[in-house]
C-alpha cells in the first residue's frame, strides 16, 4: 500500500532556521561550532524544519522533543532516514529551538512541549513526509544532472544512483542542488513491509557522547563570566523570606553577591561549591504565616475519611450503588499512596543570560514554549527573544515539564535581581543540590483510593465502585481549562474511569480536597501510577474470592479489548502461567502475579515472579512484559524503556515515599530516597506485539503494571494484600 | 593552590583545600563528564580513579588526592578495559538519560581491571554504589560480561 499524502511545508517558511548559528561556547562544542561555521558558506538543503543535509553529507534531524533518556532522539531520527533512505551513520541529531510556529507538539495543539508519551506519535506522520519530502528533492536534482528520468533512478543507504548510466552521488554532493529544487506538492511514503531501518536494529545516537563524558547537559555549561546560584529554599511550600543575615556568606572569597527573590535566598559565586559554601552560612528568618503546615499523617486520615464519602462522578455505568445495598459478596479495599519525588540524576538547573534584546537560556528543556512565555512576561519580551538552548535532560521523569516553570522561573528571578549591576549580563547558572531538589516539590500527589465490589455466587462481579482521594494537578496551571472537566481532573482519575472490563454496574468518583499547598506534577506515568496499583491488586483479589484465575477472569472481562487481552495472553503465556513456580529454599515463599494496563495508547501486560523471605523481605525475580505500542519503530529501545520502566516502578514500589511533618519535607536524599540499585534489578524480559497500528508511546507505559503484578504475586506468595506503598513488607513476615 | 595530576598531565587549581574534587574537575578544569548527583557519596555518579582506586570525587576533598593520579571519563579510552567497557556499553545501547554513566563506566573498569570474569553477584557487590534512575542495570550487568569476554 502507498501513503500519498499533502505536503504542507513549504521552503519560503524554513530558511534561516537557526541550526546552525545557535552559538554553544561550551568547551566541548567549540571545535564542532568552528567547523560548522566554515562550512555554512554553503546554505545547507533544509527541505523542512525537520531536516538538514549540508555539503560534507551528514544529514542532521532536528528534534523537536526533549532526549531525557527515552531514546526520542534515534527513535525520531529512524523516522526521518527510513524515508530518506539515508545510511545510518551519517545520521546525527541535535535539539530544535524554542519556536512553537514550527515545533509545536501535534498532541498538545498550538505548544512545543515533549509528556504523555507522545513524541513518535505526533511525530511519525510529519516525520516520514519530511523524509521522503528530501528523497524526491534530492532524486530530483539528481534527475537534472544526469539527464535521466526521476523514476529510474534508486536511493540506498545514503548514495543516489542511476543504474544504466551507472552514476551515483552522495546525498552531501546533491544537497545544493536539491536546496534548489520546488518542495513536491505531494509524497509518496513506503510501504511498510520495504522498511530497513524502523522495526530493526539501529543503535542510539545518543551512546557515544554519554559514554565518554562528552554530552553536554545543562549542569555541564560553563560560559565566560558565568555565576553559580544555589539558593535557600523556604523549608515550607509558601513560605517567605522575613529577613536574612548574609554577612557569613560574604565573607567566603569567591562569593559574589547575595540576592532574595520570592520564597528564596540566593548566593552567586564564580563555582558551584562557594556558592554552597555561601548558601549554607545564610541565616535566614523565614515567615511562615501562608505557608502549608500539615503533616503526611494527618493528610492520609483526612483523605481516608474523604474516602467514605461521595465524590464527584467520574464514570457511572448503570447504578453501582444500588448493585452494592443488594445480594451478593462484598469485598472492600482501601489503599494508600505517598507523594514521590522524580528524583532525576541530574537535579534541576537553568543558565539563563541577558542579552542586548533579549534571554539566552540553556536546558534540558520538555515545555518549552510554556517556559518560553513565562520568561517573556517576567521581562516583558516578546516569546521569540527567548531563545532557548537545547540540552539534554539527566532524566526528568515529567519534572522538567513544569507547569509552574518553578525552577527556570527562580533562575530568571535571580537574573532580574542582579539588576543594572556590574552583573547585569553575567550568565547565571541555577544549580539546585540533591537536597533542595528533592524538597522543592512538584511530586506525584499523595492518593487515597477506596475499592468495594459486589460478586455474584459464579464469581462474577456484579458492581465496582471505586473512590479516589487526591491533588489535582492540572489545577492552577495552563492545562486546567483542557484537563478539568465538571471539576474532575482527567489526570486524577485516568486509568480507574477508563477501566476496560465489562462490569455492568461502575461508579468512579474523585475527591480533590481544598487547602493542601504542596506542589504536585506529573510523574512517569501520571495518574496510572496509583490506578493501576489499586485496580489490578482488586481485581485479582476478586478473582481469588470468586475462585478464578486471575488471567481467566481478566480475559472474560476483555472480550470487548482485544489489544488488552492479546498482551496479556502474550505474557502469560510467554511466563508459562499456570505451571508451577520453581521452589525457593528453606523458608522462602514464592508466588507469580499478573497485571494489564493501558496507558498512553499503548498496552502493556506484565506477570512478575517474586521470592518472599522469612522475615519478609520481596525479591523480584524476573518481569515478563508484553508491549503493544503499536507499530515498533526501534525494538530494542522499547525492550530498554520496558527494562527502566520495571526498575522505575520498583523504586517507587519498594522504598519510595516523600513525607512531610508539620509541612516540612523530612526526605533529602538518596539514604532516605533510594531507588532500587542493581542488586534489586530483576531479569526483564519484554516480548512486543507485531502492530501496523501507528506507533504509540514507550517512555511511560511500562511502569503502572509492575507494583499490581508484583503485589499479585506477593499476595499469591503469602495470602497478604498490600494496600500501601511503599509495600510494608513486614506485614509479610512468616 | 593544589597541584593535581589529572589524566596523566599535571595541573594546579586554585580552589580551597576543602573543596571537594568533583567540583576542581568539573568548574575549575572544565572537564565536566564526572556528575554531580548528591554530594554525599551515595550516588556514584562522581566516580573516578584516584591511583587507580574508584573514588567519589564529591566527597573527596582536594587537599586529600594532591600528587596522586586521577582519572576521569575523559580519558576511559585510554586504557584496553576501558576500550572495551565503553564498547560493550555502545554495542548494548546500555545508556538513556546517560547522566550517571560515566560513574557506571568508572566502575564497571575497576571492577574488571581487579576481576576477569565477574559473575552476577560480583558485579551487583561492585556497581551497587552506582545508581541509575532510569533503572539501566539489566544492561550494565549485560554489558560487563560483554567486555569481560571481548578481553579475554
Amino acid at each position: 500500500m502507498n501513503n500519498p499524502i499533502q505536503n504542507l511545508s513549504r521552503r519560503g517558511f524554513l530558511q534561516g532556521a537557526a541550526g546552525l548559528t545557535l552559538g554553544l561556547s561550551l568547551p566541548a562544542f567549540a571545535a564542532k561550532a568552528g567547523a560548522a561555521a566554515a562550512q555554512a558558506a554553503v546554505a545547507p538543503f533544509e527541505p523542512t524544519p525537520f531536516l538538514r543535509i549540508g555539503a560534507d553529507n551528514t544529514v542532521t534531524v532536528l528534534s523537536k522533543h526533549l532526549e531525557m533518556g527515552q531514546g526520542t532522539y534515534t527513535g525520531l531520527a529512524t523516522i526521518v532516514a527510513e524515508e530518506l533512505d539515508a545510511a545510518w551513520p551519517q545520521v546525527k541529531v541535535e535539539g530544535a529551538p524554542a519556536d512553537a510556529k514550527r515545533f509545536n507538539n501535534l498532541a498538545f495543539g498550538p505548544m512545543q512541549g515533549t509528556g504523555g508519551s507522545t513524541a513518535m506519535a505526533n511525530s511519525w506522520d510529519q516525520l516520514r513526509q519530511t523524509g521522503a519530502t528530501a528523497r524526491a528533492m534530492l532524486v530530483s536534482a539528481a534527475a537534472k544532472r544526469w539527464n535521466v528520468p526521476a523514476a529510474e533512478i534508486t536511493v540506498r543507504e545514503g548514495v543516489v544512483s542511476h543504474a544504466a548510466s551507472k552514476r551515483r552521488a552522495t546525498f552531501g554532493e546533491l544537497a545544493e542542488a536539491a536546496a534548489a529544487e520546488a518542495v513536491p506538492a505531494s509524497v509518496t511514503l513506503k510501504d511498510p513491509k520495504d522498511f530497513r531501518l524502523i522495526g530493526k536494529h539501529a543503535n542510539r545516537k545518543d551512546s557515544f557522547a554519554k559514554t565518554n563524558g562528552s554530552a553536554q547537559f545543562t549542569q555541564d555549561v560553563h560560559l565566560p563570566g558565568m555565576l553559580v546560584a544555589v539558593v535557600a529554599h523556604s523549608p515550607r511550600f509558601g513560605g517567605k523570606v522575613k529577613s536574612f543575615d548574609a554577612s557569613k556568606a560574604k565573607a567566603i572569597k569567591g562569593v559574589i553577591d547575595v540576592v532574595a527573590i520570592p520564597g528564596a535566598v540566593a548566593v552567586l559565586a564564580k563555582d558551584t561549591w562557594t556558592a554552597k559554601k555561601g548558601r549554607d552560612a545564610l541565616t535566614v528568618e523565614w515567615d511562615d504565616s501562608a505557608a502549608f503546615k500539615l503533616g503526611t499523617d494527618e493528610m492520609r486520615a483526612s483523605y481516608q475519611a474523604l474516602g467514605q464519602t461521595p465524590g464527584l462522578v467520574a464514570r457511572k455505568d448503570g447504578d453501582a450503588n444500588a448493585a452494592l445495598a443488594g445480594a451478593g459478596k462484598v469485598v472492600s479495599a482501601s489503599y494508600d499512596f505517598p507523594y514521590l519525588a522524580h528524583a532525576a540524576m541530574e537535579p534541576m538547573n537553568c543558565v539563563i543570560q541577558r542579552t542586548a534584546d533579549g534571554l539566552d537560556v540553556w536546558n534540558g528543556e520538555q515545555f518549552q514554549t510554556v517556559d518560553q512565555g513565562a520568561l517573556a512576561a517576567m521581562f516583558n519580551l516578546p516569546p521569540e527573544k527567548v531563545n532557548i538552548h537545547m540540552l539534554y535532560a539527566g532524566g526528568s521523569f515529567g519534572r522538567r515539564a513544569s507547569t509552574k516553570v518553578d525552577y527556570i522561573r527562580e533562575a530568571a528571578s535571580i537574573v532580574k535581581a542582579l539588576g543594572e549591576g556590574a552583573h547585569a549580563k553575567a550568565p547565571v547558572k541555577l544549580v539546585w543540590m540533591r537536597e533542595d531538589d528533592m524538597k522543592a516539590g512538584y511530586y506525584r500527589p499523595m492518593f487515597h483510593h477506596r475499592l468495594e465490589a459486589t460478586l455474584d455466587a459464579d464469581g462474577s462481579i456484579r458492581a465496582w465502585r471505586h473512590r479516589l482521594v487526591g491533588q489535582s494537578i492540572a489545577k492552577g496551571s495552563p492545562f486546567e481549562g483542557f484537563m478539568i472537566k465538571d471539576g474532575v481532573d482527567g489526570l486524577s482519575v485516568e486509568g480507574a474511569a477508563t477501566l476496560p472490563y465489562a462490569i455492568p454496574n461502575l461508579q468512579v468518583e474523585l475527591h480533590t480536597p481544598a487547602g493542601i499547598d504542596v506542589p504536585v506534577l506529573w510523574w512517569r506515568s501520571v495518574g496510572s501510577t496509583h490506578t493501576a496499583y489499586s485496580t489490578e491488586t482488586f481485581l485479582d483479589r476478586l478473582a481469588v474470592e470468586g475462585g478464578q484465575d486471575p488471567v481467566a477472569l481478566r480475559l472474560k472481562l476483555l472480550a470487548s479489548h482485544p489489544r488488552h487481552a492479546a498482551v496479556l495472553r502474550l505474557a502469560a503465556d510467554k511466563a508459562g502461567w499456570g505451571t508451577p513456580l520453581p521452589k525457593g529454599k528453606a523458608g522462602e515463599r514464592r508466588g507469580r502475579g499478573v497485571a494489564v494496563h493501558e496507558s498512553f495508547h499503548s498496552f502493556v501486560a506484565q506477570v512478575a515472579e517474586v521470592t518472599v523471605a522469612a522475615d519478609g523481605s520481596v525479591k523480584v525475580d524476573r518481569i515478563v512484559a508484553a508491549v503493544d505500542c503499536g507499530m515498533a519503530i526501534n525494538p530494542d529501545n522499547i525492550r530498554s524503556q520496558i527494562e527502566g520502566s520495571v526498575g522505575f516502578a520498583l523504586s517507587a514500589a519498594l522504598h519510595g515515599e516523600i513525607t512531610l511533618k508539620d509541612g516540612v519535607v523530612e526526605q533529602g536524599n538518596f539514604g532516605e530516597y533510594a531507588p532500587i540499585r542493581i542488586n534489586e534489578m530483576p531479569r526483564v524480559d519484554v516480548h512486543i506485539v507485531a502492530s501496523a497500528e501507528k506507533p504509540t508511546g514507550i517512555g511511560e507505559p511500562g511502569v503502572p503494571p509492575v507494583a499490581p503484578a508484583v503485589a499479585n504475586a506477593i499476595a499469591a506468595a503469602t495470602g497478604k494484600w498490600l494496600t500501601r506503598m511503599p509495600f510494608r513488607t513486614d506485614e509479610l513476615k512468616a | 593552590m593544589i597541584q593535581l595530576t589529572v589524566n596523566g598531565t599535571p595541573r594546579r587549581v586554585d580552589v580551597e583545600p576543602d573543596t571537594p574534587l568533583l567540583w576542581a574537575l568539573r568548574d575549575t578544569l572544565l572537564l565536566t563528564g564526572t556528575k554531580y548527583g548528591c554530594g554525599t557519596g551515595l550516588c556514584g555518579a562522581c566516580t573516578v580513579h584516584v591511583n587507580g582506586q574508584p573514588t567519589r570525587s564529591c566527597i573527596t576533598p582536594v587537599a586529600d588526592v594532591a600528587g596522586k593520579k586521577i582519572t576521569t571519563i575523559e580519558v576511559a579510552d585510554s586504557s584496553r578495559v576501558g576500550r572495551a567497557v565503553q564498547e560493550a556499553w555502545r554495542k548494548l545501547d546500555v545508556v538513556q538519560c546517560g547522566y550517571c554513566q560515566s560513574g557506571q563506566i568508572m566502575s564497571a573498569v575497576s571492577l574488571l581491571n581487579t576481576k576477569k570474569h565477574p559473575t552476577d553477584a560480583d558485579i551487583d557487590a561492585a556497581m551497587a554504589g552506582n545508581l541509575c534512575r532510569c533503572a539501566t542495570y539489566v544492561r550494565i550487568r549485560a554489558a560487563i560480561h560483554e567486555a569481560a569476554k571481548a578481553l579475554a
